[in-house]
């Protein structure tokens, strides 16, 4: 009965494929009375291990029926899930579920556990001993931020709302299950606390690497959390499926592209960051430098201004063209006060609202010394972003309707809550 | 059978010990009863729930008055009562009959009366009586035109419940010589006539019953329309539901 | 005036082991019925809950035994049961079904239903959460209900003493000195089934506390 259930680290362990082969759940009219959730039509689509895939939707479209499918909470009129190649409906309810983690959006911590026990909730049902449970408790909880000294031995009525959504992430966590399903799991606390829990589950998905089915109505949480994201509209119809991208960039029908809102140009811009640009090396001004050999150099570009750095190439700011004075040296009273400064983690939509308030054409982008690395226009993001719609125009008629696959014209897909490139996300694991 | 015999006899149907009188006294001391306890009761209760002042008042009375065991109540009052005959005026024979039993039934159907107008008043939603507020309402206006019509059907509940305790409680005054429908049940024990005792309990029990389904349709009548759910005696609610339980949600 | 006591103390220090005695047949009178309509209750309780259409019916027939009073229960027993231990144990016992009964639903009900969700999401069998979840959720609900099945049983429980002296209990006490007309005996019956009944009481409201910890120590509650 109880089964073996080796220890994982907390770091990278498993992960799995999750695959809807035509999925198809119907309600008789008698359980649609009794507020059964939406139906699902003909779902087919595959989860990747190790990725997150947010499920979105308006209410009614069966995204929370998708999801219940795969721990067996709901049973599919027809067609097949399968996990790593195995057709879940042949393997026990019961022994399904505690290799999956489960958070929903109302937690359910049970009331009458402290903490500690409401974490090792599934490795009890497992049989592990009570010491390693024990420590398995405490080692999610300091994963988490909670402080298992102050934590452990309270009640979950004694946690905030942001606390107890934290708990229930780490009680899916426990058994240290190679997929997670997570439904609406920051839906019911403030937006403050959502952002925050949300950049701290990125970061800890970015050394779980769990694969996760992520349920939500908010188009902005999907954009932010999915790796995929699969459109579902009322009836549970799949509208579409891919990286979050690429539904802005081309949405597959009227549907989307209303769901997604008029502002999807911008919300596509807060997926990448200024360092995701090609930045060219910007000529400069030194402090000190020869005022009219500074004078000669600024006519061989267009560009009507010289950018001003220190000695360590911190910018001071820019210079007119026309203000260079005819001898001397350059000085740094001589520079107009600095337009937006951005680095390279600055979304490119924080960027070209920073350009537009200052009402500038050009930001420079530093580093964290402060250090020069760039300068980015209101030009150079347009053109970007021109740029690569058109090349995700094309990858997206070279695919077969299914959507069957992650993979395909989103390689240097924007990096976690850390920055550009930190952490070039892993090829896709190979599909079956 | 012997107390179908009982019941058909006319000599059982008239005279002082007749049916229809023992009726008459058991619902006449009932209704009296009630009154007392209603005029004691009620304002209390209302001024409790309106104001939310003394909520742990209500509480204790609550849970008091269910401790109370009628029998002792009444038997403890009996002594007083016939050790104040002389002093207050009233003859002995009613300070036997009628005051002990009187004052115990009117003690033990104020807590339910009070209790549950107070539960009927704080169940009203507090958004409601705020909107009444800014509409300009007086306190009074609040009171009968938002909280007693919302919380009718929670306070005849208490009724409901207070009406039961006095028809026990009336019984069990016959063993202090009141009349009413005890007398057969207390008579028949002692002249071990099982028909009357028999009898007696079947009319107790059909008018307990009678009471209790008049009040029920009562209560049904003025829940408001899309509140309508079985109904029940009101009084016990309160402290059964000890706490909201601690759920997980915010 | 009446210038013998109340409460004549000599005689009851001479009394002192019938007292006792009383009171463990007043206890007696009350956990048996007690535990009785528990059990009773509980399947009545579990089953209505699995089957809710039986709410209906269940709760209004324990609402008709809890509507007959009890004199005339007790009296309406005695052609069957005569005047065994029955004829007083049975109507206390159906006496705490509407309590009970209802309690016992009411608890199930406040499990919340994320709580619920979850324990099955994570693979708890519907046995293990019945026993894990389930029955100790309800648990202060059962408690409230069982607090108030004894206060009410030690009330009625004298008056079974009305029927007959072979119930025993505090009852007996008070229909004794009814008979004899000797105060001390009517308010000792009385004085002691009413202290049993706030003991009581407040024993049932120590015990709640005890055994749900987790609703003790709610942040803001209530």
């Amino acid at each position: 009965m109880h089964s073996q259930t080796t220890g994982h680290a907390v770091s990278r362990s498993r992960a799995a494929t999750v695959e809807f082969d035509h999925v198809t759940k119907h309600y008789d009219s008698v359980q649609n009375r009794r507020g059964a959730a939406g139906a699902v039509d003909d779902l087919s689509f595959t989860v990747p291990a190790g990725k997150i895939c947010v499920l979105v939707g308006p209410s009614g479209c069966g995204k929370t029926t998708s999801l219940k499918m795969v721990n067996r909470l709901i049973e599919p009129t027809s067609g097949r899930i399968r996990i790593d190649s195995v057709d879940i409906s042949t393997r026990e309810r019961t022994e399904l579920r505690r290799g999956i983690g489960y958070v929903i959006q109302q937690v359910g911590l049970f009331p009458h556990q402290t903490i500690e026990e409401n974490v090792a909730t599934v490795p009890r049902l497992l049989g592990w001993q009570t010491a390693r449970r024990r420590e398995r408790a405490h080692e999610l909880l300091a994963l988490i931020g909670l402080d298992p000294a102050k934590y452990a031995r309270r009640y979950p009525a004694q946690l905030s709302g942001g606390e107890r959504q934290r708990v229930g992430v780490a009680r899916a966590l426990a058994a240290d299950p190679p997929i997670m399903l997570m439904d609406e799991p920051f839906g019911a606390v403030d937006p403050i606390v959502r952002e925050r829990l949300q950049n701290e589950f990125l970061r800890l998905q970015e050394d779980l690497a769990k694969t996760i089915l992520f349920v939500t109505h908010d188009i902005d949480e999907a954009i932010k959390m999915g790796d995929l994201v699969a459109v579902l509209e009322v009836g549970g119809k799949l509208a579409q499926f891919g990286p979050p991208e690429e539904m802005l960039a081309n949405p597959a029908s009227d549907f989307v592209a209303r769901f997604v809102g008029t502002d999807r140009g911008l919300k596509l811009l807060s997926l990448f960051r200024v360092g995701h640009l090609p930045m060219a090396e910007f000529p400069t001004v030194r402090v000190g430098d020869d005022a009219g050999t500074a004078r000669r150099r600024s006519r061989t570009h267009a560009f009507p201004y010289e950018l001003l750095v220190d000695d360590g190439r911190r910018p001071i700011g820019w210079i007119p063209d026309k203000a260079i004075p005819e001898e001397g040296a350059l000085t740094a009273d001589q520079a107009v006060p600095m337009s937006p400064r951005l680095d390279r983690r600055t979304t490119l939509k924080d960027a070209l609202s920073l350009l537009l308030d200052a009402n500038v054409q050009a930001g420079v982008v530093v580093d964290r010394h402060g250090a020069l690395v760039g300068v980015v226009t209101v030009d150079e993001i347009a053109a970007w972003m021109r740029q690569r719609n058109a090349s995700l125009g094309e990858t997206v008629e070279g695919r077969d309707g299914t959507g069957a696959s992650a993979e395909g014209g989103t390689e240097d897909r924007r990096a976690g809550p850390h920055g550009v490139d930190a952490h070039p996300a892993p090829a896709a694991a190979d599909s079956p | 059978m012997d107390v179908i015999a009982w019941f058909t006899d006319p000599a059982h149907w008239s005279g002082f010990d007749g049916i229809p009188t023992r009726i008459a006294e058991h619902l006449v001391l009932c209704a009296a009863a009630l009154l007392a306890a209603t005029l004691i009761g009620l304002p209390i209760g209302l001024y409790i729930g309106h104001t939310g002042r003394a909520a742990n008042l209500a509480i204790n009375i609550a849970n008091i008055g269910r401790a109370i065991p009628s029998y002792a109540v009444l038997v403890m009052l009996l002594p007083i009562s016939l050790g104040l005959a002389p002093t207050l005026g009233y003859s002995p024979t009613i300070g036997l009959r009628i005051i002990p039993t009187f004052l115990a039934m009117a003690l033990l159907a104020i807590p339910p009366i009070l209790v549950n107008a107070y539960a009927g008043l704080q169940s009203v939603d507090r958004d409601l009586i705020e909107a009444g507020r800014g509409q300009g309402l007086r306190e009074g206006q609040i009171l009968r035109g938002i909280e007693i019509p919302l919380a009718s059907s929670v306070i005849v509940g208490g009724f409901r419940t207070a009406a039961l305790q006095v028809i026990a409680t009336a019984t069990i005054g016959a063993i202090v010589s009141y009349g009413g429908l005890g007398r057969y049940i207390i008579d028949g024990i002692a002249r071990n006539d099982l028909p009357r005792v028999v009898a007696g309990a079947v009319l107790v029990a059909g008018l307990a019953i009678a009471i209790d389904l008049a009040l029920a349709g009562l209560q049904r009548l003025l829940t408001p329309r899309g509140l309508r759910r079985p109904t029940t005696r009101g009084f016990t609610e309160l402290a059964e539901v000890p706490q909201p339980a601690a759920g997980g949600g915010v | 005036m009446n210038d013998k006591p109340f409460i004549d103390w000599g005689w009851v220090s001479r009394h002192l082991d019938d007292v006792a005695e009383l009171i463990g047949q007043h206890l007696q009178l009350t956990a048996i019925p007690v535990a009785i309509g528990f059990l009773i209750a509980l399947v009545l309780a579990t089953w209505a809950t699995r089957h809710r259409r039986w709410i209906g019916p269940i709760t209004a027939f324990t609402g008709l035994l809890y509507t007959v009073p009890s004199l005339a229960a007790f009296a309406l027993l005695i052609p069957i049961t005569g005047l065994s231990l029955l004829t007083a144990i049975i109507p206390l016992t159906t006496y705490t079904l509407l309590i009970l009964v209802r309690n016992i639903v009411a608890g199930f009900e406040s499990v919340p239903a994320d709580v619920l969700e979850a324990a099955e999401g994570m693979g708890y069998t519907s046995r293990q959460r019945l026993w894990r979840i389930e029955l100790p959720l309800a648990v202060p609900l059962m408690i409230a209900g069982l607090r108030l099945a004894v206060v009410t049983t030690i009330g009625l429980a004298t008056v079974a003493a009305i029927i007959g002296d072979q119930f025993g209990g505090l009852g007996q006490f008070i229909t004794e000195g009814l008979q004899t007309s000797f105060p001390t005996k009517i308010y000792l019956g009385a004085g002691l089934s009413l202290a049993l009944a706030f003991v009581a009481d407040f024993l049932f409201i120590r015990l709640e506390r005890l055994i749900t910890p987790w609703s003790r120590s709610r942040a803001g509650g209530r």
